[in-house]
């Protein structure tokens, strides 16, 4: 347990000297994204009965939640390759399983802080949902599950160049096909199959579900709490294998 | 305190340990010599927990290595070769980051990283953050970080390397404190008059061998007390001599270069091994 407070308290360090820094890059990306999809398309496209903006909101949620708790992969890569920070943690007499949990929940940490900026912005958009107990169970799980594979991943990876790869091709493709600016069910048949094998995609889906008060589908917060605890015990696998 | 028993490892085809056996009493320094890439850090890894043996078995203060590693780990320091301090944070909070890693109360943490700025010669750089920090800082700070938790083995890798002379010496001294307060101390180093400074007794490793092991002078008085080098035919030559009047009688008349000198630890490695200790 102290072993895991004492990972979770240098990230939040971390993050908490570099605040302002942090929260600024991570308002800018749904920000541009805000007013090039919302506010571009104009307040009379609807989508599934919502204004598009109210539509994009939830989906912004699911991708920024996506994005910061797999950016902990970052941080984690900076301490490894860089200021060799991991060997300190790796000599310490703490198990596996608390470095792992000590980094998912630095991870689920940055995703609630980016969470709360869209809401921040959603409002001054004039957009107001309903942010109920599913709402934050579906972010709580879609960080979980991401935060989890960024410690796996990033135990695996030999550089951060690397890292950067896993990125381009799994994370950014996911947060744009993910049903964060369109909804999946339009999509083809073929391609809303693949999309339905996409985490990004039931997240999206449970929190726009709970941000507009509707019934969610409980097989999307099950596969999510599933994908996220298998997730986990490949992140402490990796951290195992990790020891040269 | 320390006990390795045919310790091996390799990496993929190639074995960096190939069957390392020493014991290393309470309150020792002991310096583990020898050229880059023979083994030198991979045994400290292997020892520290952050590397996986291929065979061999290694107890530290008692408690085995793999099957009581985290009792293992609480009673050794590390100080690694690479400057590791966390560059975003301050000298306070590294240390403050350490002890919280080795389970140490607040108050506890706090009084040690008083004491130990002291110790180091830092306490008015507490505040300061790391990256701002000289290389020579930067070493004092990893060594008190890793006294942090007051380990009963300390392992240097390296400690002194890259800094200039006046530094190095800094570091001696600090070294030679930390023994004389108790702990046992496994130091590797390529630098041959650190070890025949610091070391109670030396081991020279050699392409994952341990060639020679025992204490300085016991290993320099096999060869003699003095050395003469020459130049012949273009190389190097090296004799050794009980005493500096038989090496200057072998001087003869002869107008070559030459030069008379005391034994040293080099002679030793290179006499065991053909090679030179350099980085």
């Amino acid at each position: 347990m102290s072993g895991m407070l004492a990972i979770y308290y240098r990230e939040i360090l971390i993050l908490r000297k570099k605040f302002f820094r942090q929260i600024a890059s991570m308002a800018v990306s749904p920000l541009l994204y805000l007013v090039a999809f919302g506010l571009g398309m104009g307040r009379d496209v609807r989508v599934g009965g919502h204004a598009y903006l109210e539509f994009l909101i939830p989906g912004l949620v699911a991708m920024s939640s996506m994005v910061q708790a797999f950016a902990i992969a970052s941080e984690i890569n900076i301490a490894r390759f860089y200021w060799h920070i991991f060997e300190e943690f790796q000599a310490a007499p703490i198990r596996n399983i608390a470095y792992v949990t000590g980094e998912v929940l630095a991870g689920i940490t940055r995703a609630l802080f980016s969470t709360l900026i869209i809401l921040v912005i959603g409002f001054f958009s004039g957009v107001t949902l309903a942010y109920n107990f599913q709402f934050w169970l579906a972010v709580l799980l879609n960080s979980f599950v991401f935060a989890s594979l960024a410690v796996g991943l990033a135990m695996l990876v030999k550089s951060h160049s690397d890292q950067a790869l896993l990125s381009n091709f799994f994370i950014t493709p996911m947060a744009f096909l993910g049903g964060t600016f369109f909804p999946v069910d339009k999509m083809p048949d073929w391609a809303r199959t693949i999309l339905h094998f996409l985490p990004l995609t039931h997240a999206s889906s449970a929190i726009r579900a709970a941000a507009f008060n509707e019934p969610a589908d409980p097989f999307s917060y099950l596969l999510l709490a599933g994908l996220g605890v298998a997730l986990f015990v490949l992140a402490f696998q990796c951290v195992n294998r990790a020891r040269e | 305190m320390i006990r390795i028993e045919n310790l091996t490892k390799k990496y993929n085809r190639t074995e960096a340990l190939k069957g390392v056996s020493l014991h290393v009493p309470a309150g020792e320094l002991f310096a583990y010599l020898g050229p880059n890439g023979s083994g030198k850090t991979t045994t400290i890894k292997i020892l520290t927990g952050l590397a996986v043996p291929t065979s061999g078995e290694a107890w530290l203060h008692g408690y085995h290595i793999g099957r009581q590693s985290i009792e293992a780990k609480r009673q050794c320091g590390l100080v690694p070769q690479n400057i590791n301090l966390d560059n975003e944070l301050t000298v306070y909070e590294n240390l403050d980051l350490h002890g919280k890693l080795f389970q140490m109360p607040k108050r506890e943490r706090a009084a040690k990283i008083a004491e130990l700025l002291e110790y180091v010669d830092a306490a008015d750089r507490k505040d300061s953050p790391a990256k701002h920090l000289s290389g020579g800082l930067r070493r004092r700070i990893m060594i008190a970080r890793a006294l942090m938790h007051s380990p009963k083995i300390l392992f240097l890798d390296e400690p002194t390397a890259g800094l200039d002379p006046a530094i190095r010496r800094r570091i001696w001294s600090l070294v030679k404190k930390i023994q004389q307060g108790g702990a046992t101390i496994f130091l590797t180093t390529h630098y041959i008059e650190e070890a025949e400074f610091l070391a109670d007794r030396v081991a020279f490793l050699d392409e994952g061998k341990i060639v020679a092991l025992d204490m300085p002078q016991n290993l320099m008085d096999r060869l003699g007390a003095w050395a003469l080098d020459r130049i012949e035919n273009g190389a190097m030559q090296t004799r050794y001599f009980r005493d500096r009047d038989e090496a200057n009688r072998s001087i003869g008349g002869q107008d070559d270069s030459f030069s008379v000198r005391r034994v040293n630890l080099e002679d030793v490695f290179i006499s065991f091994t053909g090679k030179k200790v350099q980085p």
